[in-house]
């Protein structure tokens, strides 16, 4: 590589609105340390003032600029572009699995009606006289797993039940199974979402391929810690004599 | 006149991070029909970022704490600037406010006997930060969110106010764009409350997001409330410097409660150099002493790394100007010399500071279980906002509230690591609590169209220059290289003079700027209406810096390097004058009750 193209890039990104679009090539200076939203801000700002994407906290803590880099489901905050082939174009899409609004931009709102529609947290009566409770950590460290999410929805994106097969309507994806199952193991929740989660929220739909778990930028083991203990509820529950031949095949 | 699509409220909250979510659910509560406006989605706002925790003396961890020392400390690191009835009804109501979070959902991290969890923060004399990990915006926020969904508030997703609309004295709503379509919508309400957080974009180096360019500021303002305190910016003290794209960054202050130590390149904790007359019985004398005291040696006293902010801005500032600053123009942080000192320092470091960890690891490839951080002061938060009552958190507008950062009065000159999530909270609450009580006492008024015809007509009068006109996002980045260079960390009389000319200058660059494409979801267009709140902003906050001549808390003047006993009774006040300039007045420091005084007096 000569210097000179150490220095620049060309990002393909994914210009267009809700009925139509196509990818369109930026060349833009690049520098140390840059991420793919860094990039992505430099061009909106000196070639395409109104090129459309969402980000706040640029640390990967509030969940806003999810999309598809070279097809990969990434924050684009957390991207270096250092980890990316630069010698070939770098493809920024919006995400897939949601409609699209404008650019990098999509429809996420049916994520919000979704969990909506769970059964809220309810507490037990308090243990202590002041309204408090009294958990061990060992007792919330694994909830404290699950709500370290971010709503980025990248888990959403990535899963086929929901990208390829568009049951958005029988499915509540994994980031609100990791929100049931945050609320399920919560040592002082009295509620009980075992049957919704088999009726409403369709888990039986999910058939482990893990692709969530992969994608998580929180590293949350969506599918161990949180999908497989809460299918065994729901086995346990509806089909118990299956028990068994669950746990020997699962 | 054009139809606008209209909303109908009892209460409208403009934001939703922690203190318009907190205001929400006690409006709604109330039984106030209530919407809530945000820019960007649910769950996102910059509360979503703070890391190392909230305030409030439970006493938890340290039974020492109580609401009289948690009061006093918050008035000695505001310079006793602060309203010390806010500073009371917060030391007193927060320990409420975090238990109510628990019995919504939130999973603070515990003691050994299963209560909430308290850590270490700079100025806080005891353990008394609740937290999760690294991450307890995130907590407050989602916790909120998804108690807030259930209570019946409508919420407006990514939808700017670019005006408040008044009927005669009081305001009676706001005019609204959505992001989406670019259409506008008018916000119909009986009391409005200010919840839009702080103008920290006005600067280069920053910790805060696109959403902090003052906006509640600039429209308080411009409706004609007063403002306080707006001279006070508050610097942190560790901000990422490097790489060049990550600069500005937030480094939690909880890295410096787990024991992590500041060092030039010489290797020297300087800290130790410079320890206010005022902090010095409350300071370790040795670095051992400092250790024992992170470590919750309850006779030991802190290590000067968790003086106030302002301090310890001011201090790396002084090093890296002496030449003992590290590479990229900062100083060390250095967590991973506990080693030292704890067998298992590498997974401890990982579970009590987990974001931090990931943060360094992805964007700087640097483990800080095993190196020291660079860092360097970055802008964080400002102490002045919309004057409020301290009961009720009205402005001086009939009908107009404010909470949360834009609000002033409770942190005076400096700001408490930790007292914003708190002030959140209780601040949060009772302006939800009070703006439902004014919606019942007092009928809608009346919605003034030439208000929302002017308004809409000049928001949308940057697509009429198109590509012509001035771009936008090169007028921000200029406003903010001269916040930077000329009204920072410190500040010198003929700097703000020229910064005052150049805001002049960038004022009618703006009015030029254009914007192409249509108008949805169009960054170019929501950043050039955006300038106008942080020009207002910026100019506002550099008159403020002129007036006062002194150096308090996070004001460093070079020209006047010490605190002033005169200026020590007054609050600056702002508002907007007849021709449309910034007046600034004296403003008598509201006086400490008897028994407040004898609070500090016992708290020494
Ligand atoms: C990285 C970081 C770490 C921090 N850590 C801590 C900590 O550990 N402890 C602590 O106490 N404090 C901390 N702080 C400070 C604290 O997080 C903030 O001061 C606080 O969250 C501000 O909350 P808020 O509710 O006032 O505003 P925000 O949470 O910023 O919410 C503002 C809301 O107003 C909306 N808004 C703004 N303008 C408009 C408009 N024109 N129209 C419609 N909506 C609008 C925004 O969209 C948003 O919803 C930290 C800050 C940062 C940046
Ligand atoms: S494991 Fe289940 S939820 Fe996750 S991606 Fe696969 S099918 Fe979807
Ligand atoms: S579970 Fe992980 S991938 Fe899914 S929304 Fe939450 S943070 Fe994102
Ligand atoms: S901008 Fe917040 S996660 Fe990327």
């Amino acid at each position: 590589m000569t210097p000179q193209n150490e220095s620049k890039a060309i990002f393909r990104i994914w210009r267009g609105d809700a009925t139509q679009g196509a990818f369109q090539d930026y060349t833009t200076e690049i520098s140390s340390g840059m991420v793919v939203l860094d990039a992505v801000h430099k061009i909106q700002a000196e070639q395409a003032n109104d090129l459309a994407v969402r980000w706040n906290c640029k640390a990967g803590k509030c969940g806003s600029c999810s999309a598809e880099i070279n097809g990969s489901p990434k924050l684009m905050c957390m991207t270096r572009l250092n980890t990316l082939p630069l010698d070939q174009p770098v493809t920024v899409e919006p995400m897939h699995t949601f409609p699209r609004i404008k650019d990098l931009v999509t429809d996420v709102s049916w994520n919000y009606r979704v969990k909506k529609e769970i059964k809220k947290f309810q507490p037990r009566k308090p243990d202590a006289a002041d309204g408090t409770w009294r958990m061990q950590q060992s007792d919330v460290d694994r909830v404290q797993e699950f709500r370290k999410c971010i709503e980025c929805f990248l888990c959403q994106d990535v899963c086929h039940v929901l990208r390829d097969h568009h049951m958005h309507d029988q499915f509540i994806g994994p980031r609100f199974l990791v929100y049931a199952a945050a609320l399920e193991m919560n040592p002082i929740d009295s509620a009980d979402r075992i049957a919704e989660l088999r009726d409403s929220c369709g888990i039986g739909l999910c058939n482990i391929t893990k692709c969530c778990t992969k994608v998580c930028p929180e590293e949350i083991k969506i599918t161990d810690n949180a999908i497989i203990p809460l299918k065994e509820r729901v086995v346990d529950r509806f089909y118990d004599p299956l028990t068994r031949l669950f746990k020997m095949f699962g | 006149m054009p139809e606008y699509q209209t909303h109908e409220y009892d209460v409208l909250i403009v934001g939703a991070g922690g203190a318009g979510l907190r205001a929400a659910i006690e409006a709604s509560a109330a039984g106030a029909k209530t919407g809530v406006v945000t820019k960007s989605l649910l769950g996102k706002a910059h509360t979503v970022m703070a890391e190392g925790g909230m305030a409030a003396a439970m006493g938890n961890v340290d039974d020492r704490d109580n609401w009289r020392v948690h009061f006093a400390d918050t008035m000695r690191g505001g310079q006793y600037l602060n309203n010390s009835r806010m500073a009371e009804i917060h030391a007193k109501e927060a320990p409420a406010r975090v238990r109510e979070l628990e019995a919504w959902g939130a999973m603070f991290d515990r003691t050994k006997d299963g209560r909430i969890l308290q850590r270490n923060f700079g100025g806080h004399r005891y353990p008394r930060l609740a937290h999760v990990g690294d991450r307890t915006g995130l907590e407050m926020i989602r916790t909120l969110q998804d108690h807030g969904v259930h209570q019946g508030i409508e919420f407006h997703m990514e939808a700017t106010i670019v005006t408040l609309l008044k009927d005669g004295e009081r305001c009676v709503g706001a005019l609204a764009y959505d992001r989406e379509r670019g259409q506008f919508r008018v916000l119909h309400a009986k009391a409005v409350v200010l919840a839009t957080g702080g103008i920290g974009r006005a600067y280069q180096i920053t910790s805060n997001s696109w959403e902090y360019s003052g906006d509640g500021h600039a429209l308080a303002f411009h409706a004609g409330a007063a403002l306080l305190d707006m001279e006070f910016v508050q610097f942190h003290p560790t901000g990422m410097v490097w790489p060049p794209s990550v600069k500005g960054i937030l480094v939690t202050e909880g890295v410096r409660g787990e024991g992590g130590v500041l060092r030039n390149k010489e290797g020297k904790r300087f800290m130790f150099d410079d320890i206010p007359e005022n902090y010095r019985s409350q300071t370790a004398d040795t670095e051992d002493e400092g250790w024992r005291y992170t470590q919750g040696d309850k006779s030991a006293r802190r290590p000067p790394e968790l003086l106030t902010r302002d301090h310890v801005a001011r201090c790396i500032n002084r090093e890296v100007k002496a030449g003992r600053g590290s590479p990229h123009g900062g100083v060390y942080l250095d967590i991973a010399w506990i080693k030292e000192k704890l067998p298992n320092s590498v997974e401890h470091i990982k579970k009590k500071l987990p974001s931090m960890y990931h943060q360094f690891k992805q964007l700087a490839d640097l483990d800080i279980t095993r190196e020291p951080m660079e860092i360097g002061p970055t802008v964080h938060y400002v102490m002045g906002g919309v004057l409020v009552d301290a009961e009720t958190q009205m402005s001086t507008v009939p009908g107009l509230f404010a909470a949360g950062e834009c609000g002033a009065g409770l942190h005076g000159a400096n700001r408490l690591g930790g007292n914003s999530l708190s002030d959140l909270l209780v601040f949060g609450k009772r302006a939800g609590e009070y703006a439902a009580k004014f919606a019942k006492e007092n009928r809608a008024g009346q919605l003034p169209k030439d208000q929302i015809d002017a308004a809409a007509r000049w928001a949308l009068e940057p697509f009429d220059r198109g590509a012509a006109g001035v771009n936008p996002f090169a007028v921000q980045h200029a406003l903010q290289e001269v916040m930077q260079n000329l009204v920072g960390i410190v500040r010198r009389e003929e700097e703000m003079l020229q910064a005052l000319e150049k805001i002049a200058e960038l004022k009618q660059h703006a009015a030029k700027a254009g914007v192409t494409g249509n108008r949805e979801y169009n960054t170019g267009w929501h950043t050039a209406l955006d300038l106008n709140n942080l020009l207002t902003v910026s100019e506002i906050v550099t008159r403020a810096a002129l007036e006062r001549k002194e150096s308090r808390g996070a004001q460093f003047r070079d020209d006047y390097p010490t605190k002033s006993e005169e200026w020590g009774k007054y609050n600056l006040r702002v508002q907007k004058g007849a021709d449309g300039t910034v007046n600034i007045a004296r403003a008598p420091v509201i006086p400490l009750t008897e028994e407040m005084r004898q609070v500090i007096e016992e708290q020494k």
